[in-house]
């Protein structure tokens, strides 16, 4: 293919999956968040914004018409510039915290591959990059700038407040975060997301699937620990701590701005959910069920394919699913207490997870 | 000063490891949130306002109404015991003649300003004709102008109903 037939596939493959599926399931976390927190409280949440009203399928109406209402609603709000904000950075703030959110997706394979070593093209992944785990790193770090730089644009001392603690937290929590993937490399012995998918299809003493989660549960754990701080939500929602900082680093965010950094947040929820359902649970694979293959080492397509897409997007929203859960159960920590539990417990309880995943290793070859 | 020395609890070392805490607290969160969701028996308390609404007590008070005698006059001789009593002063009456000479004098207006009321009862306590109760059971309704928070006699009277409370005039 030449380089122009390459960058219009990518674009499209980016459309379809940014558009057609994060951008939807990050509209439709707006509610179900809502809905979840409710039902755990013993609430019922929104059932008003009636779409088509009560006579067919009431709760459902309710639903749709409750996003739609919302996405209204950001669009005409006045979109409020504080008189002393740096213009420029307050505008592209949003632009930062989304974009690094929706670029993760270049690297996610939605289906499988070609075995490792074999030629091929994989119809299920925008770019196929050799250090497609680091690539993630380097642009969910990004995600930091965002944040911080809106806070810092908008004058504002919560806002300053919130950025500092967005800065402090998000680059304490990213060590153990990439920490906990070393250990992932270390078994599949490679960087390559497909590669490391694949190397999750075998199965330890011919039972249990050798995904993430059964060979590094400590690493998962953590991963996951770090992951929800991260994305900055609670128990470690610090930095818009509303409580304490009224919204935190977006408090000078109105209408679609502000609409735009909460979608960058869910956004951030559903990549969190799909880089840990990549590396520990398995990707695409389904347990027990041999991916066909043809001589050339590529995966034949067909109903198994199919599956396995599915699969692997239910994994990303039992994912969604749990960190939603752990959200609305866990109250806020403390400040001190949140750095201390990144660097004294979770940074050393990485580094220990690295020994002693080396020394098995060892001991078993 | 005397120190209060706090008996904190010992945690155990499920509690200090912290994590099958949070995995029972996700358990509890996720029981509540299947129960509620597709259980028969929920636990949800809200209640849905404007189509169901509460059972107020019999004693509530609520807005005030104004009663009639048997040819449907109002009962209220405007004697102005009410509009002394109220602590609020919200309401507002003009006393005229009534060609009964039994009964003398009936309220030409008779104004109750619900923004300024406090629904403390005391008119309906004060009222010697059983002519002003607080027993609708009813709330303040919402209005878009103060005016029409200022119920007249009219509207006092729609709420109202028959008393056969003794009274003077010639309908005795």
């Amino acid at each position: 293919m030449s380089a122009l037939e390459v960058a219009l596939w990518s674009l499209l493959k980016f459309a379809v999956i940014v558009l057609g599926f994060v951008m939807i399931v990050a509209t439709l976390l707006t509610m179900i968040e809502r809905k979840q927190s409710a039902f755990i409280q013993n609430r019922v949440g929104p059932n008003r914004a009636f779409l088509w009203g009560k006579g067919f399928a009431p709760r459902l109406s309710a639903f749709v018409g409750q996003i739609i209402a919302d996405a209204l609603k950001v669009l005409v709000k006045e979109d409020f510039e504080p008189p002393m904000a740096n213009k420029w950075l307050h505008r592209i703030a949003p632009a930062l915290a989304l974009i690094p959110a929706m670029l993760v997706w270049l690297v996610i394979p939605f289906g499988p591959g070609p075995v490792p070593g074999a030629e091929g093209h994989n119809y299920f992944l925008i770019a196929d990059l050799n250090a497609g785990v680091l690539f993630i790193f380097a642009i969910a770090s990004l995600g930091v700038y965002g944040a911080t730089i809106g806070a810092w644009a908008s004058n504002s001392l919560y806002s300053l407040l919130g950025g500092l603690r967005t800065a402090a937290q998000m680059i304490s929590y990213e060590v153990t975060l990439a920490l906990n993937l070393v250990g992932i490399f270390m078994i599949f012995g490679s960087f390559q997301i497909n590669d490391i998918i694949w190397g999750q299809g075998h199965h330890i003493g011919g039972w249990l699937p050798m995904w993430g989660i059964f060979v590094q549960p400590l690493g998962f754990i953590l991963f996951l620990t770090a992951a929800i701080a991260e994305t900055k939500r609670p128990p470690f929602d610090l930095p818009e701590a509303e409580s304490e900082l009224a919204a935190g680093y977006f408090t000078e965010f109105s209408g679609m701005r502000f609409a735009v950094f909460s979608l960058g947040e869910f956004i951030g929820i559903i990549m969190t959910a799909a880089i840990a359902a990549t590396l520990f649970l398995g990707g695409w694979q389904i347990p027990w069920v041999e991916t066909p293959v043809d001589a050339t080492g590529n995966p034949v397509l067909g109903w198994i394919t199919v599956a396995q897409v599915g699969f692997f997007l239910l994994k990303v929203l039992f994912m969604v699913w749990l960190q939603n859960q752990i959200r609305w159960t866990l109250p806020r920590f403390r400040y001190d207490q949140l750095m201390k539990l990144g660097w004294v417990y979770l940074l050393p309880l990485s580094l220990a997870n690295l020994f002693i995943t080396a020394a098995v290793m060892y001991a078993l070859a | 000063m005397a120190t209060i020395t706090v008996k904190r609890p010992d945690l155990n070392t499920a509690e200090k490891v912290f994590l099958p805490e949070v995995a029972k607290g996700v358990a509890l969160t996720t029981r509540q949130l299947v129960k509620n969701l597709f259980g028969r028996k929920k636990d949800i308390a809200t209640r849905q306002y404007p189509e169901v609404k509460k059972q107020y007590p019999d004693r509530f008070r609520g807005r005030h109404r104004l009663m009639r005698r048997e040819d449907g006059q109002v009962r209220c001789v405007a004697c102005m015991l009410c509009s002394t009593a109220c602590p609020a002063n919200c309401i507002h009456i003009v006393a005229g003649d009534h060609d009964d000479t039994g009964i003398e004098k009936y309220p030409v207006s008779f104004e109750i300003d619900l923004l300024v009321c406090i629904y403390c009862g005391l008119c309906e306590e004060a009222c010697p004709c059983d002519a002003i109760r607080m027993d609708s059971g009813k709330h303040p309704m919402p209005s878009f102008s103060r005016d029409k928070q200022r119920i007249r006699k009219v509207q006092l009277l729609d709420e109202g109903s028959l008393s056969i409370a003794k009274q003077g005039g010639t309908h005795k």
